[in-house]
């Protein structure tokens, strides 16, 4: 564990690394003598000798290696011994530093900045543009789209035993939910993406509103997004709908389908109010109307209640990760790091979701129906309702409920991946991209911390959804939205990241997880309890100590084995006692023999 | 009435439907009680010493007082150490402001003893398999134009390099650790933020949290107290100097810093026995003013005396706890109780200043004659405050003890011959630097003189950055070998890795308890797997087997794990053993102002039963 820079990713079972077991022989790159296995499909481009200017050790010689999916750097010796494996997609910038006539050492070179929480430079010789080929070959593997290359998704020639495609069905969630019921119905009238062409073929809308009704409240949703049910309270009928900002506009226009839409929502489980969750700070609602969009006024709609959330938008949440990168990369801001950390806004901007969640979950549970919305309803509505229905439904805690619940949430319902992402995209500065989704991830990560029990699934998992969301390496986070999936065949050509996550399902398993099936998780949205995900922000810096498993996980592991040894123990010696004549025999001879001499050598040993 | 205690609960009662008098009674009686100056007398511990007799034998249990010669010599033979002890005082003779037994180098004299009232005097702590020592001393106020008391800590100096390779390293704390009145403004401040009496007050201070919490420099004390002894552990382990530590008194954060190192080298402090032991060496015989640190008199001359170094130290221990769990045999709700204890007047442990104080008191206020002095309780009679079950979460079940206990104390300990051909040569081991030291000892002592005020006397650079970077390359070294949680222990210092005890600080505070959640909820898994493997290891033994894995959950105890087992049932919050959820409020908190005044109306599920049972009243702030 001597490596600086990849303290715990370059072992066998890093996420990353994790290959399919169907592919026994493969092509590896030349490296002598720790070789890193290649992905079937995945081939090399290049490799170079080249100096990584490692932040922590300093500039390293070594080789790099490039391929259609990674970039891989290996020092030439081995101390220090550093070793980078990044995969291309979560590279988000390539620059050149300095020019052939910089001066001083190692000033020639390049400039990497990665969507994972670090910055790579590499410095080679000033003679000779030698960095020009790496340079062409990086910018073009990295952002493929650019190119016109595919993604290396497309690519990958992987075989899993699982096939993560299958493990979602939305009929078959639906049901598990106890839908249909004789409020609301199933509907296909998104079947061609007419209605909406970023929602999914599949909705749940009340029974008693007509396709002509859907029709009429989608041209008063923005983008069509009107709103359907996400989620249903088993016992009390409450439910979860969502939806995008109605087109009320500077004229404050009404409409009477719309109205009367959200009153059927309410109708369904004799709620006496509706109440409306706009994510949004009241101020950008209102600022919102100059576009054509605005809020739910009290007025127009009488059964409802609006609760805005002040959750702030994708711009805001860009700047503060990248105000908390500059604090802990490449290192952990020494004075008044916590003065820091408020600074960025961050673990607020995580409060305010989580709360809002809590407020939407703590709804429901009383029994009174909610409707969430944002602007467009795929960013902050995706993070309320998941994370409502994560407090709410214990089967979205366990390893397939997750992978269910980022099915349907976030990418049957539209979040922008590619734009928030910017899959093989070289546009690093489009205002569109965003961590919406990791901010998501992190707020499930406050909640596994807050109730260490509740979760299936553990941090390993958490961390390789977020790998795989920039890696390109699996279709699942592809593409903004159901239909730009379907027109890309990503199921047909593409792998899905749940068939290496169910394959090898038990190192996401949390050994302490404790099912509770009736139980509703409320978090603590408090900064008392929130707190940096250390292990994911700051991993790449080799202060902070990556251990495969908590020291509490090992040791519970360790008892648990102990306790299987003692009972097979007992077990035999219940056996042997069980038969006196041969309690004689049986004790010189079985294992357990030798135990009683070597208690004793231990004793005796002066050391 | 709003009374606000010293383990930050806040109580609130209505007086509105007691009569005025009675009003006044009760205000009056806990503000003459608690508030008020008094004299030592007067304090709760000796009419309870007086009525309740106490059998001397379970006292000495198996926690060393360090109040004999022999549990000095045990000590000092545990860790090979090569110096004189001094049983010259037992009777204070020498000082009252020394110690009845003590340690010091083996060539200082008599005479040394005695001068400048045992200021000066470099007082052994702990000594190190390499040979070299640590040495606390009350420093000398530097007189200037007076050489005499300059002169003479030179002469201890070479004393304390006499003790192991000619090599010596002093720090001045006084220069270097904040003061310890600055250490109690912090702490008032930082206290401030959880004696919150209402939700509202809550949620509002929650937001600039971490920047109040960045403002009132508590956690940069810690960092700063456990930064020293690292930088004491490097010259120990790394370079085997002797170091002596110094401030004026020699018994605030000179018993910090030396208990937190004792604890970073030596598991045997990291036992809940060796923990109570190592307070009980280097606090109350070490002579801490515990008195007047917490001011139990409420005396207003002494006002400014008043200090929580003893709580500061107990903050680091969480603090080196918290990153490395499995290496300590007591847990943190140990820790909570134990601070808690030092507010409660009855206990010896926490009521004196030093050790000619207490004699004093407690022969005089014996009944008997003077052959007997008053029998109290110290705080390490735990069955005096709790009973077996509680007591039971004082150990930390991800505990585990070293395999090969008995041998292996023994086995790290190698000769010390051995140990130093290992040794890189470095420069002021090589014999040369002996010579040097011997033969030319006024120049040194010249160089010494110059560099007295300097950080680390014989560090030819002594800015403090250079400083910390080589403790950061210390601890980097130290990080990249494998984790030994029988070994030595560092922490890590960067500033997400310092953090709030939440056990202690947020125990009370409703709107933060995570019901049915908190690092309890996996603890408690471990501890019911812990007991179900004691029950079966018990089967076996009593099958006459012995095992053949070695020991590794092997305790002879169970209770722990069937205590917490017996509770799972009931759910448990992030605030127990402190608070239990019997008669919770199923609702969420929701982090909004608008919406606290519906939930004003939590405080009385808030204030349920506390676990101790038994214990003295609390005094209140």
């Amino acid at each position: 564990m001597a490596s600086a820079s990849i303290p715990v990713y370059n072992c066998s079972n890093n996420p990353l690394e994790n290959s399919s077991s169907q592919n026994a022989s493969r092509e590896s790159l030349k490296m002598e003598p720790l070789a890193v296995t290649l992905l079937p499909g995945e081939e090399r481009v290049i490799d170079k000798d080249i100096m990584y200017i490692c932040p922590f050790s300093g500039p390293v010689k070594g080789k790099v290696f490039i391929t259609n999916y990674r970039l891989y750097f290996k020092s030439a010796d081995a101390d220090p011994s550093v070793t980078l494996n990044v995969p291309l997609g979560a590279i988000g910038r390539v620059e050149k530093m300095g020019g052939a006539s910089s001066r001083g050492e190692n000033s020639y070179g390049l400039d990497i900045t990665c969507k994972d929480m670090r910055n790579l430079r590499f410095a080679l010789k000033q003679e000779g543009h030698s960095r020009r080929d790496i340079f062409d070959i990086l910018f073009r593997y990295a952002f493929p789209l650019s190119h016109g290359l595919f993604l290396f998704a497309y690519l990958s020639q992987e075989k899993y035993e699982e096939n993560g495609w299958s493990v979602y069905k939305p009929m078959e969630e639906f049901r598990r939910q106890g839908l249909p019921t004789d409020k609301w119905r199933i509907t296909f009238i998104n079947d061609n993406y007419e209605l909406c062409d970023t929602y999914p073929t599949i909705l749940v809308v009340p029974f008693k509103a007509t396709e002509e009704d859907l029709r009429k409240v989608s041209t008063f949703r923005s983008r069509g997004r009107i709103p359907v049910l996400s989620w249903i309270h088993r016992e009390n009928q409450a439910v979860i709908c969502r939806c995008s900002q109605p087109l009320v506009g500077m004229s404050g226009k009404r409409n009477k389908d719309d109205e009367r839409y959200l009153d059927v929502i309410r109708e369904a489980n004799g709620t006496a109010k509706l109440t409306i969750y706009d994510a949004r700070p009241s101020v950008n609602a209102v600022a919102n109307k100059a576009t054509g969009g605005g809020y739910e006024g009290d007025d127009t709609y009488q059964n409802a209640e609006l609760v805005f959330l002040d959750i702030h938008n994708i711009h805001v949440m860009r700047e503060s990760l990248k105000k908390l990168k500059d604090i802990v990369y490449p290192n952990v801001e020494e004075s008044h790091w916590l003065s820091s950390l408020e600074s960025t806004h961050w673990l607020e901007h995580i409060k305010l979701v989580l709360s809002g969640a809590i407020q939407v979950a703590d709804k429901i549970s009383g029994g009174n129906s909610v409707v969430v919305h944002c602007s467009d309803g795929w960013d902050r509505t995706a993070q309320l309702t998941s994370l409502a229905m994560l407090m709410l439904d214990s089967h979205y805690r366990t390893l397939r409920g997750f992978q269910v619940l980022l099915e349907k949430e976030w990418i049957s319902f539209g979040h922008k991946f590619a734009s928030r992402i910017g899959h093989g995209d070289k546009n690093h500065a489009d205002q569109d991209r965003s961590p919406i989704f990791v901010q998501f991830i992190d707020c499930v990560w406050q909640m596994t911390k807050q109730f260490p029990t509740a979760f299936e699934f553990n941090e390993r998992l958490l961390m390789t959804i977020l790998d795989h969301l920039f890696s390109c390496r699996f279709g699942t986070f592809l593409y903004n939205c159901e239909s730009a999936r379907h027109t890309n065949e990503v199921r047909s050509k593409t792998v899905s990241l749940w068939s290496l996550v169910n394959s090898d399902s038990t190192s996401y398993l949390n050994p302490f997880y404790t099912p509770e099936s009736s139980r509703v998780l409320y978090p603590v949205a408090s900064m008392r309890h929130l707190e940096l995900w250390v292990t994911y922000y700051i991993r790449w810096n080799p202060r902070i100590r990556q251990q495969q498993q908590s020291p509490v996980e090992q040791r519970y592991m360790e008892l648990l084995a102990l306790r299987d040894e003692y009972l097979k123990k007992l077990e035999e010696l219940q056996l042997t006692d069980s038969s006196p004549n041969s309690s004689h025999l049986s004790n010189s001879s079985a294992p357990n023999a030798a135990s009683p001499t070597q208690h004793i050598t231990h004793l005796h040993t002066p050391f | 009435m709003i009374i606000h205690c010293k383990d930050l609960r806040v109580f609130q009662f209505s007086l509105s439907f007691s009569k005025e008098e009675d009003a006044k009674k009760i205000f009056q009686g806990i503000v003459h009680h608690c508030l008020e100056p008094k004299s030592l007398r007067c304090l709760f511990a000796f009419s309870y010493c007086e009525n309740t007799s106490y059998p001397e034998v379970q006292r000495k249990k198996q926690t060393v007082m360090f109040d004999s010669v022999e549990d000095w010599i045990q000590d000092m033979k545990r860790t090979k150490g090569n110096c004189r002890v001094v049983s010259e005082n037992s009777n204070f003779e020498l000082s009252p402001k020394l110690p009845q037994f003590f340690i010091v180098p083996s060539n200082v004299s008599d005479e040394d003893l005695t001068k400048y009232q045992g200021k000066g005097l470099p007082m052994w702590c702990w000594s190190h398999h390499s040979g070299c020592a640590l040495f606390k001393t009350a420093s000398i106020p530097l007189v200037q134009e007076d050489n005499v008391p300059q002169t003479y800590m030179e002469k201890m100096l070479t004393a304390v390099a006499h003790n192991h390779l000619y090599s010596v390293k002093t720090e001045d704390l006084s220069d270097t650790l904040p003061a310890v009145q600055d250490i109690l403004l912090s702490y008032n401040k930082f206290k401030q933020f959880f004696l919150i009496d209402n939700t509202t007050e809550f949620w509002m201070s929650d937001m600039k949290w971490f920047s109040s919490l960045d403002n009132c420099g508590w956690l940069d004390i810690i960092r700063q107290c456990l930064q020293k002894a690292v930088e004491v552990v490097e010259c120990l382990e790394k370079e085997n100097t002797n170091v002596l530590i110094m401030e004026e008194g020699g018994s605030d954060l000179c018993c910090v810093v030396s208990s937190l190192v004792q604890l970073m080298l030596d598991p045997y402090y990291r036992t809940l026995l060796g923990f109570q032991s190592l307070v009980q060496k280097e606090w109350v015989a070490g002579g801490h003013a515990f008195l007047d640190r917490s001011n139990h008199l409420h005396l207003k001359d002494k006002a400014e005396s008043q200090s929580p170094v003893f709580l500061l130290f107990l903050e680091c221990v969480w603090q080196l706890q918290q990153q490395h769990g499995p290496a300590f045999q007591f847990s943190e709700t140990y820790l909570t109780v134990l601070s808690d204890s030092v507010h409660v007047p009855v206990f010896t442990t926490f009521l004196f200043n030093n050790d000619s104080h207490r004699d004093n008191i407690l022969r005089a206020e014996s009944p008997h004659t003077q052959r007997s002095p008053l029998n109290c309780p110290t705080v390490w009679d735990w069955s005096v405050q709790f009973d077996c079950k509680a007591q039971d979460l004082f150990t930390n079940p991800l505990y585990s003890e070293k395999p090969k206990q008995d041998t292996s104390v023994r086995k790290s300990y190698r000769p010390k011959h051995l140990r130093q051909l290992s040794l890189p040569s470095s420069a002021f081991k090589t014999p040369p630097k002996k010579g040097f030291f011997k033969d030319e000892a006024d120049n040194l002592k010249k160089i010494l003189g110059v560099k007295r005020l300097s950080r680390w006397m014989l560090s030819p650079s002594s800015e403090s950055p250079q400083t910390s970077s080589s403790v950061r390359e210390f601890y980097e070294a130290w990080q990249t070998k494998p984790l030994d949680y029988h070994g030595l222990l560092l922490p890590c210092l960067d500033g997400p890795s310092i953090r709030v005890w939440m056990q202690r600080y947020l125990r009370w505070i409703h709107d933060v308890q995570i019901l049915g959640g908190g690092p309890v909820a996996m603890l408690s898994k471990v501890s019911e797997i812990l007991g179900e493997v004691q029950e079966l290891q018990r089967q076996l033994d009593r099958h006459g087997c012995t095992l053949t894995s070695n020991h590794k959950g092997a305790r002879p105890r169970a209770k722990t794990a069937s205590v917490i087992a017996a509770r799972s049932s009931v759910r448990l919050s992030s605030s127990f053993p402190f608070v239990t959820s019997r008669n919770w409020l199923f609702k969420p908190a929701i982090p909004t102002s608008l919406l606290q005044s519906l939930m004003v109306t939590g405080m009385a599920g808030n204030l349920a039963d506390r676990e101790d049972d038994g214990g003295g009243p609390e005094s209140l702030v």
